[in-house]
Formats: structure tokens, C-alpha cells, sequence
């Protein structure tokens, strides 16, 4: 064994690897080309909840377009569909229209909440697990791993002099990106349109040309952010990793190097005792399988995503040295102090913070809740004309006109009675009804119809500045009603 | 610069390399540019090139006029005057349907239709508010002396086809089929005495339930006898194929109290309204017509018509 072979050892059978931290904070510098990272593949239980939860989160964006949903014949039976030239979001059995936006609204504050309170538990989750650039960027690595090896392979790859071995490795790589990236950008577009038709249309040309704009721009997004950027985009652009750090705390789970067990660090020889120094046989593992290019024995920082993979790469080292594993392990500040000082670890989940965001969550989800138990399928809206005013007849009588808006959520036309509550010498007049009480007001499924309701106060009744009216439209067919306050102006003086 | 270059120094603190010129001991950094921003530029010259290229980008070149124009036009060969012109051909195109549906329809086929009657609703709008609003105001609540269309008075008639005669021939116009009347002027021209008018005063505001003195309005009656009759009828309630308004109901044209009725006496009203005829296109001038029909005053056809 040669000197250079032993001193690149860091345990017997555990060769120490020349990864370098180059993303962390100290190595970057503004001007610098960036130095390209080559994550090894790591085994174990994390390892292996990411290969889960990449399958899960890829299944669900690439199929849920396909997905269908009965809602009749007059409505699409895409299950999630938003829909911008019909102006309508459907998701399952939820049908919103554009002045319910509110539920996205609220949606996006229930992720919000449930983003804080999950951060304040188990540290940034999100960002190592379920967050696009990360399930994205973890599916090119392994693409680029598939054609070029792990690690070290790349690494002589890359330095290696241009030959047909690595020309034809380095474009089927890049041509299985281009594809994953076009996927994606095509699975996008078909969110927005029937998916069935989108994809006919897409490919013989006569899709809209928005859907092709948005397929080149996500699928040119993808590869750039997945494939070339990667790291750069958590620690330069995203403003997540800078607002983590208001979201965590020092009893929140974050992915820790155990310092109280793990210094002072070094390599070790075979039957040297473990007294007097650290766990750590500053192997670089944990380095080298960090797809962010940092050093988590650095501490927190800015640019650890938290995917635990160097979890994974220490346990197999420890299991292999016969050191107990959990040297980098979820572990909370807190709980590093009281190793330091020989105590014994304390969790708490049920803290100030975490209760207020799971309060929050909870009201906010029940409010949402109620508002769509509470939905109604039938709306009326009634805006009094304002010019002018009002309008005095012949014979001193006195009119308003209004438009009255009746919302037809339903996907069935509806025939709706009328009924005006107010002065009883009221006389109600509807352009385009038939003059029978009750007033039939018909709307067809799924849609909005403005109604002309003129109402006329005969002479002897005009006696106050204004009265209170309410319109109400009642569908005989499913009892569902609707009202609506306005007030009738006679153009007397207060 | 050249003169610099060999003054150029690398800076111990910062490692890089000074410009080599120096004020007063001052040295500037010859710092490079951040790659993202230089990145940028070089993006933003292409784009220019091909900007310059495709679409029209230099103006005032006389040498070529022969092609219509004193710019050069692009490979693209895009104009936004072009480009307007075509959309609003498209969009008369998008109106066509509904204006030619709206052709020979009666009021009660459009009133029944609710499509047509939303299309009428918003072409009749637009086109009231162009041509229109200037004198009946953006509500068609008028002035004085400009009638509000919202009511169910009606000088000339108002029935929908009635209301379409007053807007394609105008009142007072010069169209030769126009509305036409005229009222003395009673005092200007020296018909009636001051207290004659203010007796008829009197007597035509007692026609819709005011309070006036016994006396007078006796007077003012007898006046109105020999003088208004043949235009207001003898029941005051006037005539529609002379435009003569209704004395008895509840609305002034020209004012409602004492001063503004005996004014209107005095000096006799002319309101013209122009024709439309050859102005509009007929079926705006229908499409003006359903609008002001439907604002909530037309009347039904009468089974005789009156006017024109």
C-alpha cells in the first residue's frame, strides 16, 4: 500500500473522499464560474423515502390531467381542469368561478400555514423532499449517474479528453433531459385544456399557440433549472432558504451533524481505540453525496436543503467502523447543547409556535371548509341604475331600472319565479318576460344572465326619499333560492 | 488608455487589476462585469440586430418612398396601422351577426330574444353614447329643452318605429321627411301681452293639478282657447303628428315652474334634433332605436299610426 493510497484511507476498508464543499458560503465567490458538483448516490431509509416520494410527486403531476370526472354534458369531465377561456376551475367535484378565486386564495394559505408548521417540526422538508427543483434536479442526477456513472466516473469523464465514449454519453443525457424537460412542459399545458384533445391537437399542430409557448418555455425552464442550475436556484434565487431561517428554530428537527459526538475529527486506524476523540473519521461521505455542494458539519446554513442524504452516506460509514449510526441525524440545536453537556435529549413538538400554526391551520381550513359546504349553486346580484337616477313618468309616477345578474352555478337550465319584496303597489316589469305572476326568469346551465327589471311607483304611493326592496328568485325545481337587497330612490328630498 | 497600460497594477486587497489611471491617488478597479449582466448585454444586441431585421426600425429614409412609406418595413413586414384596421374589420365582422339578426326583427321578437336583446342593449349603448349623449345626456336622462328618453313622454311618438322615423329624419331638420312644427313665439313677436302670457301661464300649470289663481287661470283659458287649441288640443293634451307636447301630465320640456313656462311662451321653442339618415347605417340607426325603446319608455305600435 503506497503512502498516498494510506493517507486517502479514513478507516480500513473506508477510502476518504476528495469531495470539496464547493457551494459553501466561504469557497463561492461572486465572479467565480460555478464549480460543478457530483452527488454520489447514497443508500438507505432517506435514500429510499426520496426515491418514494419522487415517484409519487412525478405520478401525480404527469397523470392527474389524464383523470376523469363526470359532471354531465354541459360541463368538461377533466377532473382537474382550469379552464381560461370558459373561466371556470374544476377539481374533482369543486367547480369555482372567477369570484370564488377566494378558495385558491385560501388554498394557498392553507400551504402556506401547513409549510410553516411542517419547517417549525422537521426543518425544511419541502425544499429536500416534495419541492419540484429538488424532485426534478434528484431525476437528472439520476439520469446523468445512468449514462456516466456514479460519482468518480463523472468526475474522469469530465476530464477526460473528448472521445466517442464520452460524446455519446454526454448527448444521450442531455437528449433523456430534453425529453423529461418537453414532458414536463407538455404535461403543464394539459392542466389548461382537455388532456385527451391537447395531446391530439399538440402533436399534429393544431394546438393554441399559447400551449406551445408554455410547452418551450417550461420544457426550456426544466432543463436549464434541473439540469444546469440546480443548486444555484436554492441558494441564489429561491427566497425560501432566507425565509427558513425565520420559520425554524432551535427546537425545530433539522438534519444536524452531532458535534458533541463526532469531534475532534480525523481518520482511524484499525484497532486504534474510540477514547479521547470523535465519531467522525472525516471520511467526506456526507460532502460527497450532497447535491448542494456543502459540508453539514459546516452547521446550518442557507444552502443545505435538508435531504438527508448525508444521513444516509454517515449511518453506512459508522455501521461499517462498528460506531453506532446517528452521527448526522434530524436532531434539534437544543438537543446538541444538552449532549454537550452530558444531558439527555428533550422533544418538544407542542410549542408556542407550532400551536399557533396549527391553530391557524385549522381555523383557516374550517373556514374554507364552511364556505364550500356553504356554497350555493344559485346567485343573484341586482346594481340599481345610477344614470340617471331615477326617472319620473307622465303621470308623477316614479321608476328605477335595475340590472339583475343571476348566477346559474348548476350544469341545468333553470326556470326561476321572481317575486320583488317592497311596497305592495310595486309594479314590476322584466324586459324580455312574459307578463304572468310568478315572473319566469329562465338561465341556462352554467352561466351568468343579466335581467332589465324595471319597477315603477305609482303616484300615490311615492312618499319616502327611498325603500328598501329585496329581489328573490326561487327555482321551483329544487327549492334553491336566492335574494338580493337594493333600495328604489324617488328623487324626494330627505 | 493605451497611455495606462503600463501603469496597470493588481491590487493587493481586492487581486484585481486597476484601469492604470490615477487621480489625485486615486486608482479605479478594472473589476469585470458580472457575467449575468454582460450575458444580458450580449442577448439585448442580438435581439436588436434581429429586431432591426424583421420589423420596421429606421424612419425618415426619403430614398424609399417608392414603397409607400419613409421607413424601412422588416422582413416581418408588420404595421400597427395595418394591424388596427384589420381588428376593427374583425370586429364589425363580430358584430355583423347580431346587426344583421336585428334587420326587419320586430321589438317584441327582440325583446323576447334574450341574446338579441343583450346584443342591442350594448350596440344601441355605444352607439347612444357617440352619437347621442352630446344633447340627451350619457343616461338619456336629457336637458332642459332636450327630452329625457328614460320616460314615457313622447313628442313625436313612441312606438319603436315612431322612434326610428324621429332618429332617421331628425326634428327641424334639413332632411325633407323631418319632424317639423313650430310655436309663436308669443311675446317676441308681440302676439300675446305680458299678462296675457302669464294668464296662460297660470291656466296650463292648473292642467296638471297646480294651484293657481281662479282669475287668472279663467283668463288664461280664454286666452288658450283662441291661441293653443289648434296645436294642444282643446283637452290640452296635445298632438303627436304636430309634436305638440301634452299640457296636463307631469312633465316640462322646458321647465315646470312659472318664470320657465311663461319664458317658453315668450320666445316659442325650436329644438331640432339632425337626421341620422345617411349619417348611421340603418341598422345602427335600429339598433338606436331598440335601445331607446327599450330604456323603459316605448309604447306599442298604435293599431293607426300618427306620425310619419
Amino acid at each position: 500500500m503506497s503512502d498516498n493510497q494510506k493517507r486517502s484511507m479514513a478507516a480500513p476498508g473506508i477510502t476518504r473522499s476528495k469531495a470539496k464543499a464547493v457551494n459553501a458560503a466561504e469557497e463561492r465567490e461572486l465572479y467565480k464560474k460555478r464549480e460543478p458538483i457530483y452527488p454520489k448516490l447514497a443508500h438507505g431509509k432517506f435514500r429510499f423515502v426520496k426515491w418514494v416520494v419522487m415517484a409519487a410527486t412525478l405520478a401525480v403531476y404527469y397523470l392527474v390531467p389524464f383523470l376523469r370526472w363526470d359532471r354531465g354534458a354541459d360541463a368538461p369531465d377533466q377532473a382537474v381542469l382550469i379552464d381560461f377561456a370558459g373561466r371556470r376551475f374544476y377539481f374533482f367535484f369543486i367547480e369555482i368561478w372567477p369570484q370564488e378565486v377566494y378558495y385558491i386564495t385560501g388554498l394557498l394559505i392553507l400551504a402556506a400555514l401547513a409549510l410553516f408548521l411542517v419547517t417549525a417540526l422537521f426543518g425544511r422538508v419541502w425544499c429536500g423532499y416534495a419541492c419540484p427543483q429538488t424532485v426534478w434536479t434528484d431525476l437528472f442526477i439520476m439520469v446523468e449517474r445512468a449514462f456516466e456513472g456514479d460519482r468518480n466516473a463523472r468526475i474522469k469523464l469530465d476530464r477526460a479528453p473528448w472521445s466517442f465514449n464520452k460524446a455519446w454519453r454526454k448527448v444521450s443525457k442531455h437528449a433523456v433531459w430534453l425529453v423529461i424537460a418537453a414532458a414536463t412542459g407538455g404535461a403543464w399545458i394539459l392542466y389548461f385544456h382537455d388532456a385527451y384533445d391537447t395531446l391530439a391537437n399538440f402533436f399534429t399542430g393544431q394546438a393554441e399557440i399559447s400551449a406551445y409557448l408554455f410547452f418551450a418555455g417550461l420544457t426550456f425552464t426544466t432543463y436549464v433549472l434541473a439540469g444546469t442550475m440546480r443548486e444555484q436556484v436554492c441558494t441564489y434565487m429561491c427566497p425560501w432558504p432566507r425565509i427558513q431561517a425565520a420559520m425554524t428554530d432551535r427546537e425545530a428537527l433539522n438534519v444536524t451533524y452531532r458535534i458533541d459526538r463526532g469531534e475532534p475529527r480525523g481518520a482511524h486506524k484499525k484497532n486504534d481505540p474510540w477514547d479521547d476523540r470523535g465519531d467522525c473519521i472525516d471520511c467526506m461521505q456526507c460532502v460527497a453525496v450532497c447535491p448542494m455542494g456543502i459540508d453539514i458539519r459546516d452547521g446550518a446554513q442557507l444552502e443545505c436543503i435538508q435531504c438527508a442524504l448525508c444521513i444516509d452516506a454517515c449511518d453506512d460509514v459508522m455501521l461499517k467502523v462498528d460506531r453506532p449510526t446517528g452521527l448526522i441525524a434530524y436532531e434539534t440545536d437544543d438537543n446538541i447543547d444538552r449532549f454537550q453537556a452530558g444531558e439527555k435529549p428533550r422533544y418538544r413538538f407542542v410549542r408556542i409556535r407550532t400551536l399557533v400554526y396549527a391553530v391557524a391551520l385549522v381555523l383557516v381550513a374550517a373556514v374554507m371548509l364552511a364556505g364550500l359546504l356553504n356554497r350555493t349553486e344559485l346567485d343573484l346580484n341586482a346594481a340599481r341604475d345610477r344614470n340617471p337616477n331615477y326617472v319620473r313618468l307622465s303621470d308623477g309616477s316614479i321608476r328605477n331600472g335595475y340590472t339583475v345578474k343571476v348566477v346559474n352555478k348548476a350544469n341545468a337550465p333553470r326556470a326561476l319565479e321572481l317575486v320583488v319584496d317592497g311596497d305592495p303597489a310595486l309594479i314590476v316589469r322584466v324586459l324580455g318576460a312574459a307578463d304572468e305572476t310568478p315572473m319566469r326568469l329562465n338561465v341556462e346551465a352554467d352561466r351568468t344572465r343579466d335581467f332589465v327589471i324595471y319597477l315603477t311607483l305609482p303616484p300615490g304611493a311615492v312618499d319616502v326619499p327611498r325603500e328598501d326592496i329585496m329581489f328573490r328568485v326561487l327555482d321551483p325545481a329544487t327549492g334553491e333560492s336566492a335574494q338580493t337587497r337594493s333600495v328604489l330612490v324617488t328623487g324626494l328630498a330627505e | 488608455m493605451s497611455d495606462h497600460e503600463e501603469n496597470r497594477e493588481t491590487d493587493a486587497h481586492s487581486g484585481t487589476e486597476t484601469t492604470g489611471h490615477e487621480w489625485d491617488g486615486i486608482k479605479e478597479l478594472d473589476t469585470p462585469l458580472p457575467r449575468w449582466w454582460l450575458y444580458t448585454f450580449y442577448a439585448c444586441v442580438v435581439i436588436g440586430v434581429v429586431y432591426m431585421v424583421f420589423l420596421p426600425a429606421i424612419p425618415a429614409l426619403p430614398g424609399l418612398s417608392g414603397s409607400g412609406s419613409d421607413h424601412t418595413r422588416g422582413l416581418s413586414n408588420n404595421s400597427e396601422r395595418a394591424n388596427v384596421a384589420a381588428a376593427m374589420l374583425d370586429l364589425e365582422a363580430s358584430r355583423a351577426e347580431g346587426f344583421e339578426r336585428l334587420r326587419g326583427t320586430s321589438i317584441d321578437a327582440i325583446e323576447d330574444d334574450p341574446d338579441l336583446l343583450g346584443f342591442v342593449r350594448a350596440a344601441g349603448d355605444a352607439a347612444f353614447g357617440n352619437y347621442c349623449s352630446t344633447c340627451h345626456g350619457s343616461g338619456a336622462q336629457g336637458f332642459v329643452g332636450y327630452p329625457n328618453l328614460n320616460d314615457d313622454v313622447w313628442l313625436w311618438g313612441g312606438s319603436y318605429d315612431e322612434i326610428r322615423n324621429t332618429i332617421r329624419y331628425g326634428v327641424r331638420s334639413e332632411h325633407l321627411d323631418t319632424h317639423f312644427s313650430q310655436m309663436p313665439a308669443y311675446g317676441r313677436d308681440g302676439l300675446l301681452t305680458r299678462s296675457e302670457i302669464g294668464d296662460v301661464a297660470d291656466y296650463v300649470l292648473s292642467l296638471s293639478g297646480q294651484d293657481r289663481p281662479a282669475d287668472a287661470i279663467a283668463r288664461g283659458g280664454a286666452t288658450y282657447a283662441s291661441q293653443c287649441v289648434s296645436c294642444h288640443m282643446a283637452d290640452a293634451t296635445g298632438d303627436r303628428s304636430q309634436g305638440a307636447p301634452n299640457l296636463i301630465d307631469q312633465d316640462w320640456l322646458y321647465g315646470g315652474t312659472r318664470e320657465q313656462v311663461i319664458a317658453t311662451i315668450y320666445r316659442g321653442p325650436y329644438g331640432v334634433m339632425p337626421a341620422w339618415e345617411g349619417r348611421l347605417n340603418d341598422t345602427t340607426i335600429d339598433a338606436l332605436a331598440a335601445y331607446v325603446y327599450l330604456l323603459g319608455g316605448g309604447e306599442a305600435a298604435a293599431s293607426s299610426p300618427t306620425g310619419q
